[in-house]
């Protein structure tokens, strides 16, 4: 890989080859061939330093949180509690109980969609999403409007994928609710001007919801800076665990919430009468947590805070940069979404082959891409393709593995044509 | 071409690019609406049924999928037409065994022809559906469903 592509002539933000050790599921061949894992939007893969900590805490530490009074559960709480507050610092909130536990980025915004939606929004009020949200970020809405009589309405995006401002800004009125957009589209990459979109939200009187499923491993979030109302999470998405994530939302807001899923753990009291709830977090965490995963999750933020938010942005906007022009050089290709402000996903529509078809055969080569349309249908629709192939980078992933992408790509388009 | 797995074959390849029947039958006797949600595929089969004899006279369809789905659709609208209703649902129980892998051809006596070519989906979890789509809402035309044929 010349120096002068990767833009980074003098101090490389990433040491690869050192990344890539820490993550030992990325030497495996797939088909005979070495893996390229290029799905991170779906999913990401785990370093040795987040596998060995689930292990040990699972094999010495494991213990029930914020119940029991002997030793083990006190550490577990005491850790678990930790994290908590490793998550605030690195989404720069304020108050580590303003970041509540969920199961990931769906659960976090339904529970938003029923405790403050269902309590807030009423018949004849609106609430605001884009054409470019994923599903998890589409039905819960479209539910609450239907229950309530309120009305959804939706931020239009230009041919670049794009959301037009001037759109949202005429759809914002003193009947607007709530806005729910994302940070980052998972099925196009458009990184959405948030900051401008919660500012204006908040001009007509509404709260916005940021749904960072795809922006929190990429780049350095600032929930404090950003003034977003909610903001949610994946931590699967993180290099963390599967089966947890997480809303950081305003203290006030919680405060005034009702719970969501309900049950042990978030009450102040029940008496066969009345239950009077715990106060936040613990008022949205009915259950057993998933402790270890948010043990993991702790792991995994450790490790991209030392490597660096700012480091990854730039080491993967040089992949992007790279992918998207070596995939441009392909006839018969088109990238879907070319938005002037974007994170390492890159979309695709073959004229020879379908993107199943794309992504069965990319496999045969150890590339593992998405084929399909990535839980974001009106996306679809709105470009007109009924599905996609989508590469998602991450900073453990090579300049050559995108050769190989593109060189897989050319065969496929051989065969199929 | 390295490429050397039961998935593409030359005669998929070649029914992707040029599917037979893919039309739609006006004044058809029985047609439904199949759609695959977790990929997004979506077709409509056509059949036109001799009342009388119990016959298919003609058999089409139309939609959107990836190249094992438009072929499946296309080589089964070839092999059914002519072919009568009894003989029709034998086959698709054939061919829904063969594809989840619960019927072999090269072992067990089938009535499949050509269609065996299809055997080698069983390796590929994830792509059964897209093989199955077109005969599921072909069956679904028979049965006079009115609803919307779903792999889910």
């Amino acid at each position: 890989m010349p120096e002068s592509n990767t833009g980074l002539s003098d101090k490389p933000a990433i040491d690869i080859e050192k990344v890539r050790r820490d993550f030992p599921i990325l030497s495996q061949t797939v088909h005979g061939k070495p893996l390229v894992y290029l799905d991170n939007g779906a999913t990401t893969q785990k370093p040795q330093c987040v596998i060995e900590r689930v292990r040990k805490f699972d094999a010495e530490q494991y213990g029930t949180v914020r119940r029991g009074s002997y030793k083990l559960s006190e550490q577990a709480t005491l850790m678990f509690e930790d994290v908590r507050q490793k998550v605030a610092d690195f989404f720069g909130a304020p108050d580590r109980k303003e970041i509540v536990f969920t199961s990931g980025t769906t659960q976090a915004i339904n529970l938003v969609a029923h405790s403050y939606g269902r309590k807030f929004v009423n018949s004849g009020d609106e609430i605001i999403i884009s054409n470019i949200e994923h599903h998890a970020n589409t039905v819960p809405w479209q539910i609450l409007c239907e229950e309530k009589g309120a009305r959804l309405r939706v931020i239009p995006v230009n041919d670049d994928g794009e959301l037009i401002m001037e759109e949202y800004e005429k759809l914002l009125n003193a009947k607007t609710r709530l806005v729910a957009v994302n940070h980052v589209s998972n099925a196009l990459g458009t990184v959405n001007p948030v900051k401008e979109i919660i500012r204006k939200g908040h001009d007509a009187g509404a709260k916005v919801l940021i749904d960072g499923a795809q922006s929190s491993s990429h780049m350095k979030v600032d929930v404090k800076d950003l003034d977003c109302d909610f903001y949610t999470f994946s931590g699967h998405k993180m290099y963390a665990p599967s089966g947890v994530g997480g809303v950081y939302g305003k203290m006030d807001l919680w405060e005034s919430m009702g719970p969501y899923v309900t049950g042990g753990d978030m009450i102040l009291q029940v008496t066969l009468e009345k239950t009077t709830y715990a106060k936040p977090p613990a008022r949205f965490e009915a259950g057993t947590p998933p402790i270890t995963q948010v043990i993991g999750l702790g792991s995994a933020i450790d490790y991209l805070t030392e490597i660096g938010m700012d480091n990854i942005f730039e080491y993967e906007k040089s992949l992007l940069e790279y992918g998207t022009r070596l995939l441009q050089e392909i006839d018969g290709l088109r990238i879907i979404g070319n938005a002037r402000e974007k994170a390492s996903i890159i979309s695709f529509v073959l004229d020879a082959a379908h993107p199943h078809d794309v992504g069965s055969m990319l496999d045969q080569d150890g590339v593992a891409v998405r084929g399909g349309h990535h839980c974001a249908q009106p996306t679809m629709i709105r470009y007109g393709v009924p599905a996609t192939t989508r590469a998602s980078m991450s900073f453990y992933n090579k300049f050559d593995e995108l050769d190989v992408l593109a060189e897989s790509i050319r065969k496929v388009i051989k065969l199929f044509s | 071409m390295s490429y050397d797995n039961e998935l593409y074959q030359q005669v998929i390849l070649d029914h992707n690019r040029n599917p037979k029947n893919f039309r739609e039958i006006k004044n058809a006797t029985h047609h439904c609406h199949g759609i695959n949600p977790l990929c997004g595929d979506d077709m409509t089969v056509y059949l036109d049924v001799d009342p009388e004899q119990g016959v298919v006279k003609d058999i089409s369809f139309v939609g959107t999928g990836c190249a094992i789905s438009k072929a499946s659709s296309s080589l089964m609208t070839a092999y059914l037409k002519g072919k009568t209703l009894d003989e029709v649902r034998i086959i698709f129980d054939e061919f829904h065994k063969m594809v989840l892998g619960e019927m072999d051809p090269e072992k067990q006596e089938h009535h499949l022809g050509k269609l065996k070519l299809f055997k080698g989906i069983r390796d590929y979890p994830s792509r059964t559906k897209c093989a199955s789509l077109a005969w599921h809402t072909m069956i679904g035309a028979l049965d006079e469903k009115t609803e919307e044929i779903s792999t889910e």
